[in-house]
């Protein structure tokens, strides 16, 4: 046994130029950024205002900068598989070989779900949730930024493979006995583990504190069936989550126990059962699925009822179908290996299974379509997104009925017809959601609202982008195309390959122009700012505070009267031409900053590192620090300080102020 | 809005009365175990995955021993004894905790850790006989989903053990205060649940695997 277990210098990518191009580029970024941050000054601010910062807003913001960062990881490796496929046709055998291929797919799966699409929803539920819901904080702010920290380090370590090592090329799942130490004995499926594990420490810590604030925390008034439906989907989300994490620490744990200790849970010999290793992935995957959709159709349904000017139709209806899909979502997952030898019998079952869960999805469209029925709409970017979501999404559910049936998932399972109708359904659904509740919900973290035309630019390239590079592999699919193929024999699909790829490079373009966008809103902030805190003439009571909101969000906790809780408070200003009285202003007592997180995550990322390449002092070393870290943390007794009721009561005047301002503005157009 | 609910206090300014939660956030002496609460409801799931795999690998002994041939009923009957005491004197040491009872509280914290300590070692033994008889985790598919739920129980007695050090020296050190007795209650939450896991261990691994 050496020093450093088995790394050593061949693990850096020497003799390939791909990766280490990759990681040069990548290092001198990030070098760059840190000279920047050095001549700004601004680690300071950083390391007070973001890093170590207990504040909802600010970790939701930290969140949703992580997924936009590997949403552009994640689709590199998508334009370098597109690419490969567009090339790699007959004769040719492409830029790619099989191995950094596999890789790449597996990277791109668990990178695009793990570190893109659930890190933006988190996010989302981080920023959104406590201030519709008329409060300050999540019930557990430090471990809110435990949580974020230790997403963070799952993200770095999956892409420091690929510096150091390999990443797993074993698919997004990692299935055995593929990925047992066997048949993948290189640091790849370690990486994967190890990453995930880590991280998803961070999301059951993370649905324990959302299912706490939106059950126990909420603004006088503020009942179950009035709450904005964003916050109904986040908590069923986090219900899933909290159900759904522990299974796949489990399974990941087994295949850890089998790789490292030589148990045998999946293996050939000793008795292993790989089947169990399907059951138990998807029984965490396929409710992971509604984890990421269900926000997004909360994100849909803010969306359509502010921009509509009407409240959102069939609300109760919409909260129902919402809870219907949390508890659908667990009895579905069999249909994921429908051609696995489960039998007719059962199959049948989660295929019936599979198809009632299109009702209540059925039922929300229709909510969001009438909703935007007889309304005043306006056609800024999220409509546009929610519009493009009806019409794409509604083709990928199709796909996903027809799936559904068992025969014809005999058929096209495991095709390019699967690939396609899950990209539809994420992207077109997930996706679409998040670039929305992006423009939505950026004048109230910034202050100023995102260029509307630069916006739709990045819609039209999503949408466009979309169709073109998903719509092809639908119909490879039936012609038999499989999915991750490095090589492509029969020449006659390169049309649609083509066509594929030039839709990724749309999409592609999308990103860039969403940097575009961010860069030239920035420039030109003054001439977009937020003044009254309510940009869209909002419903919910995110829209009631400040834009950026006051690290304590409220001066004094709302007190909700009806189901659209800023609206209504809205609409009897403006009819009485007059705020509320002045409330009694009292001190505020508010989460102290923690370095914890940060700390923590340092140490979960150095024990994780180590386990990866079998350094185990490192690894005790790790966990001896992570202990510290937490008696350290209990022993403090100041864990909150107080805001004086003067800064307070200063703060909600000037608020008034403004408000007053706008509200004479209103009832003279009205 | 009845006027009982005004009258203790469950009203506020002028909204209708709705039902639940309508009050405002709750205090943290409400929310803090029910956080944990939820913590420790995601933890049984993850129980149940692994009762999930010891159930489809249970028979999977690869000519290897089976349930019959390892198992001793006195030994997991003492083990048994010695977790639930625990638990029981675990209920002993909140209540001392409530009297802010100094002296009482850290001796019955003693006992919890001391019975928590027997079943541990009591565990080890069974595991370390097991072993040296070549029924390790690494002979069959049905050992390594017995060492790993069994064992992942046993891992969690020790984060307990050691979570519980750390609240004796905090009681020492801080007395009484209201966060800290926060934490025991979560303490002691955490312990009673691996006790109701245990009880499941010992149903279905122990009971049944010896009938």
């Amino acid at each position: 046994m050496t020093l450093f277990g088995r790394l050593t210098w061949d693990a850096i990518p020497f003799n390939q130029p791909i990766p280490l191009i990759t990681s040069l580029v990548v290092l001198l970024a990030l070098g760059g950024v840190a000279v920047w941050v050095t001549r700004m000054k601004a680690w300071p601010y950083l390391w007070n205002e973001y890093i170590t910062s207990t504040d909802h807003k600010r970790i939701g913001i930290m969140y949703i900068v992580l997924a936009l960062l590997m949403l552009v990881r994640g689709f590199a490796d998508a334009i370098m598989m597109r690419a490969q496929q567009s090339l790699a046709i007959g004769a040719s055998q492409g830029y790619l070989p099989p191995e950094h291929y596999n890789q790449i797919f597996s990277a791109h799966g668990t990178i695009m779900i793990f570190f893109v699409a659930m890190p933006f929803v988190i996010g989302f539920m981080n920023f959104v949730v406590p201030l519709q819901l008329g409060v300050r904080d999540v019930a557990f702010p430090t471990m809110n930024n435990v949580s974020f920290w230790l997403t963070s380090s799952g993200a770095l370590l999956v892409n420091l493979s690929l510096f150091l090592g390999e990443f797993a090329r074993t698919g997004w799942l990692g299935f055995p006995p593929l990925s047992e130490k066997a048949f993948s004995p290189g640091v790849g499926v370690d990486y994967y583990l190890v990453a995930l594990q880590i991280s998803g420490v961070g999301t059951v810590l993370t649905a324990v504190n959302f299912v706490t604030t939106i059950l126990k925390t909420r603004a006088p008034g503020m009942s179950y069936l009035r709450m904005p439906v964003f916050c109904w989907t986040a908590l069923a989300s986090n219900l899933i989550m909290l159900a759904a994490f522990p299974v796949l620490t489990v399974v990941l744990g087994e295949l850890m126990l089998d790789r490292y200790l030589g148990f045998h849970f999946f293996t050939n010999d000793g008795g292993g059962n790989s089947m169990l290793y399907m059951n138990l992935i998807w029984v965490w995957g396929h409710p992971e699925v509604y984890i990421l959709v269900l926000p997004a159709f909360g994100i849909y349904s803010e969306v359509a009822a502010t921009f509509s000017g009407k409240p959102l139709f069939g609300y109760r209806s919409m909260v129902f179908a919402t809870l219907t899909i949390c508890i659908i979502s667990y009895m579905v997952w069999l249909h994921h290996f429908f051609t696995m030898g489960a039998g007719g019998d059962v199959n049948a079952v989660f295929g019936i299974a599979s198809m009632i869960i299109g009702i209540p999805t059925g039922v929300k469209i229709y909510n969001w379509l009438f909703t935007m029925y007889g309304g005043r709409v306006r056609f800024t970017v999220p409509i546009y997104y929610l519009i493009g979501f009806m019409l794409t999404f509604v083709i990928g559910g199709l796909t996903g009925v027809l799936l559904a049936i068992p025969p014809v998932d005999f058929v096209v399972h495991n095709s390019l017809f699967l690939v396609a109708h899950f990209h539809q359904v994420i992207i077109g659904g997930v996706v679409f959601a998040l670039m929305a509740g992006y423009t939505y919900w950026f004048p109230k973290a910034f202050g100023f609202t995102l260029d509307e035309r630069l916006g739709k630019a990045v819609f039209w390239c999503w949408f466009i982008g979309f169709h073109l590079a998903f719509m092809p592999l639908y119909v490879l699919g039936f012609w038999g195309a499989t999915r991750r193929m490095q090589h492509i024999p029969d020449p006659s699909w390169a049309p649609y390959l083509n066509v594929a790829f030039v839709g990724a490079v749309i999409i592609g373009l999308g990103i860039v122009l969403t940097v575009v966008q961010l860069l030239y809103s920035i420039k030109t902030r003054d001439q977009r700012r937020d003044i009254t805190g309510d940009p869209w003439d909002g419903r919910t009571l995110e829209w009631l505070t400040l834009s950026p909101p006051p690290h304590y969000n409220f001066a004094v906790l709302p007190d909700v009267h009806g189901e659209e809780a800023y609206w209504t408070r809205k609409q009897t200003a403006i009819k009485m031409d007059q705020l509320i009285a002045e409330p009694d202003y009292k001190p505020i007592e508010m989460p102290l900053n923690t370095p914890t997180g940060i700390i923590c995550a340092f140490f979960a990322s150095v024990c994780g590192f180590a386990v990866i390449w079998y350094i185990w002092w490192l690894a005790v070393l790790g966990l001896i620090g992570a202990f510290a870290v937490f008696v350290w943390y209990a022993w403090q007794d100041e864990h909150e300080h107080i805001i004086p009721v003067e800064e307070v009561r200063a703060n909600a005047r000037e608020r008034r102020r403004i408000r007053m301002e706008h509200l004479h503005e209103l009832s003279q157009s009205t | 809005m009845t006027t009982e609910a005004a009258t203790i206090g469950l009203t506020h300014g002028g909204s209708e009365d709705t039902g639940l939660g309508h009050r405002g956030p709750e205090s943290k002496s409400i929310v803090v175990p029910y956080g944990f609460w939820l913590f420790v409801l995601s933890d049984m799931v993850l129980f149940s995955a692994l009762f999930a795999s010891y159930g489809t690998l249970v028979q999977a002994t690869d000519g290897g021993p089976t349930t019959h041939q390892l198992f001793h009923r006195d030994l997991v009957a003492v083990e048994t004894i010695a977790l639930l005491l625990s638990s029981f004197v675990c209920g002993l040491a909140m209540i001392a905790a409530k009297r802010a009872n100094m002296v009482w509280t850290q001796a019955w914290l003693i006992m919890t850790g001391l019975l928590g300590a027997v079943f541990l070692g009591i565990e080890l033994y069974e595991f370390a006989s097991m072993i040296g008889e070549g029924a390790g985790p690494q002979r069959s598919a049905f050992l390594s989903s017995f060492f790993t739920l069994v064992g992942c129980h046993g891992a969690h007695v020790t984060a307990g053990l050691l979570w519980l050090g750390t609240m004796m020296a905090q009681i020492w050190a801080k007395g009484f205060q209201q966060h800290i007795v926060r934490r025991l209650l979560c303490f002691s939450i955490f312990w009673h649940a691996l006790d109701i896991i245990w009880v499941g261990i010992f149903t279905i691994v122990y009971l049944i695997g010896t009938l």
